[in-house]
């Protein structure tokens, strides 16, 4: 830790050790703004979290004093972008513990990261017959490109079931993983509830059979601190815009020899190492899968939000995170005819309920006009709704950045909701 | 409280505890399902037609409390109208939850001004339209599902992730 905390908010049980959570506030302008008069209490965090001062700087300069394009001139500028962008890579690299930098691919997000392996490394290898496994947790991002490969390959989509708590059953996924497996595509933690899967395990299992195994890290990076070495997954994803970075950023890590054996997602400038109208050669990777003018702003300011990630020792985030979880869990347990919906014993902050009668949109726009911001609806978790008999659910996700008071804040807008409709 | 009283006025809050002609309609001769795949509302409008006229209307669903209270209206809005009557009321009602916020409610809606407040709300549009665009499909006597995310860009269309 940086500093041990000094000072802590009023009527505040003590944060834990170290997570000053009042100065880690100060790093991130929105969290002085107001919404509709009232301060934003900002807890929609698995849908996009908020920038320090120092990403949102750093792109700053960026456009101001250092744009070129990269990999392409030889004047200065583009030398310096060029170095920055690729500093960036190694910044992401050491983040998740990649063996080597080239095994950091810069994409959109975790969504175009799933589109790439299933586009490049399924359509290439994947058969009729051949089953890919995912649950019933996942993002429609980690549902839709596979659909999409069954479709052109006649391979089959197979999910692990939950149970009621939203925990994935496991002697389930063991029977689904079969010799005609050729893929498993799970997340690390569910947007939807906040489960944290057993992935290690999961990854473990799949190998002993020879499969493969892509994480989608997209809410588990945020919250998490991850080795992709030492979990030995073949491929990890995630988006730069939940961990604290700028959108349109992402990362695809798959190990190096994966990368070499793909084939290019899409052709263009960078990619390639030489073209003639016969043959073109490919670049060697990541370039091979970065075609075109990438977002360089987006790359140098999601290597920001690492350096500001590693500045306040990040690895303590998740302590305190499950502080705020268990705090907000007690909370809302005490309002009447509300129901926590995702009970898993491993959870990240997320706090998923409903209310009775009281439909989560109407729930949302009262708290909204309290200054609180949640997500309400289906998550982008069409099919977990469906296995929860749900239409929609309300969701307050947390990060390291939020408070016990936001949510008090948020649990006295919930009553609020109850005058209205109760 | 007071915008928050303006979104749900009474008449709203009444409408979505105990919404009207809310049941599947006998003898109905077109129907039409509406849904929403953002907030999951989801609702089937019944019609008996008698050549223009819309003789009688009904609903069933589930959805939010704008969403259920503007079925409800609805079908008190336009049982007896003829289908272009119904169509320009529906016109009024959409100028009026996508209009400028401040701008007073068009002329002749009657109890369906209480929506006016919607326009503060984009993410409420959809909600509030739902069941005009379901009316609109089942007095057209197409079969299939409507839903607000096919809707143009622009028009009520405030897609959120
Ligand atoms: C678990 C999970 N996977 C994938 C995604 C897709 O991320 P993006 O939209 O940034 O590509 C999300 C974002 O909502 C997510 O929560």
């Amino acid at each position: 830790m940086s500093q041990p905390a000094t000072h802590n908010l009023p009527n505040a049980a003590p944060a834990p050790l170290g997570w000053d959570v009042r100065r880690i506030r100060g790093d991130f302008p929105i969290l002085r703004e107001t919404v509709q008069g009232k301060p934003l209490v900002y807890l929609d965090n698995a849908a996009s979290s908020q920038k320090p001062r120092s990403v949102i700087d750093r792109v700053q300069r960026y456009y101001e004093r250092e744009n070129a394009n990269i990999h392409r001139g030889v004047h200065l500028l583009s030398e310096k972008a060029t170095e920055e962008y690729e500093h960036a890579r190694s910044k992401l690299q050491h983040f998740i513990n990649a063996k080597e930098a080239r095994e950091i691919v810069f994409v959109r997000g975790a969504t175009e990261a799933i589109n790439l392996v299933a586009m490049t490394y399924g359509l290439k290898n994947f058969k009729a017959g051949d089953e890919i496994l995912i649950t019933n947790l996942e993002h429609h991002s980690n549902i839709v490109p596979w659909q999409m490969l069954c479709e052109r390959t006649g391979a089959i989509l197979k999910v692990v079931p939950i149970n009621d708590a939203g925990e994935l059953l496991l002697d389930e996924f063991e029977k689904l993983l079969t010799e005609k497996t050729k893929i498993v595509a799970v997340n690390h933690v569910s947007n939807g509830l906040g489960t944290i899967n057993p992935i290690k395990w999961i990854i473990d299992k799949a190998h002993a059979k020879g499969v493969l195994v892509l994480i989608d890290g997209a809410q588990s990076v945020p919250h998490l601190k991850v080795d992709v070495q030492a979990l030995d997954c073949d491929f990890f994803v995630f988006s730069g815009h939940k961990l604290f970075g700028p959108t349109g950023i992402g990362v695809l890590y798959a190990k190096a020899a994966l990368l070499e054996a793909m084939p290019p997602y899409q052709g263009g400038g960078d990619m390639i190492s030489a073209v003639t109208f016969e043959k073109t050669t490919y670049n060697v990777i990541p370039y091979k899968f970065e075609a075109g003018t990438p977002n360089i702003a987006g790359t140098i300011g999601l290597g920001a939000a690492v350096d500001y990630l590693n500045s306040i020792c990040f690895g303590g985030a998740a302590a305190y995170e499950h502080e705020l979880l268990e705090y907000g869990t007690g909370l809302l347990s005490e309002i009447p005819g509300l129901r926590i919906v995702g009970t898993a014993k491993e959870k990240a902050s997320v706090l998923s309920f409903v209310m009775g009668e009281i439909h989560p949109h109407d729930i949302g726009t009262v708290l909204d006009l309290e200054g609180v911001a949640i997500r309400t609806g289906h998550h982008c978790n069409m099919p977990l709704m469906k296995r929860l008999g749900l239409p929609a659910t309300a969701r307050a996700s947390m990060a390291f950045y939020n408070t016990k008071e936001e949510l008090d804040v948020l649990a006295r807008a919930l009553r609020k909701v109850i005058e209205v409709f109760g | 409280m007071s915008e928050l009283s303006e979104l749900y006025q009474e008449v709203i809050l009444d409408h979505n505890k105990q919404p009207r002609n809310y049941r599947k309609l006998e003898g109905a001769n077109h129907h039409a399902e509406g849904y929403n795949p953002l907030c999951g509302d989801q609702i089937t409008v019944y019609l008996k037609m008698d050549g223009d006229k819309i003789e009688d209307v009904s609903f069933v669903g589930s959805g939010c409390a704008i969403s259920k209270a503007s079925s409800s209206m609805m079908t008190g809005a336009v049982k007896g109208k003829t289908k272009a009557e119904a169509e320009a009321v529906f016109e009024k009602f959409h100028q009026m939850v996508t209009g400028k916020p401040g701008t007073p409610a068009p002329e002749n809606i009657g109890k369906l001004a209480v929506f006016s407040g919607v326009c503060e709300f984009p993410s409420r549009v959809k909600c509030a339209s739902l069941a005009w665009h379901t009316l609109r499909s089942a007095m057209e006597g197409r079969d299939e599902t409507i839903s607000t995310e096919a809707e143009e860009a622009g028009d009520d269309a405030h897609p959120r992730r």
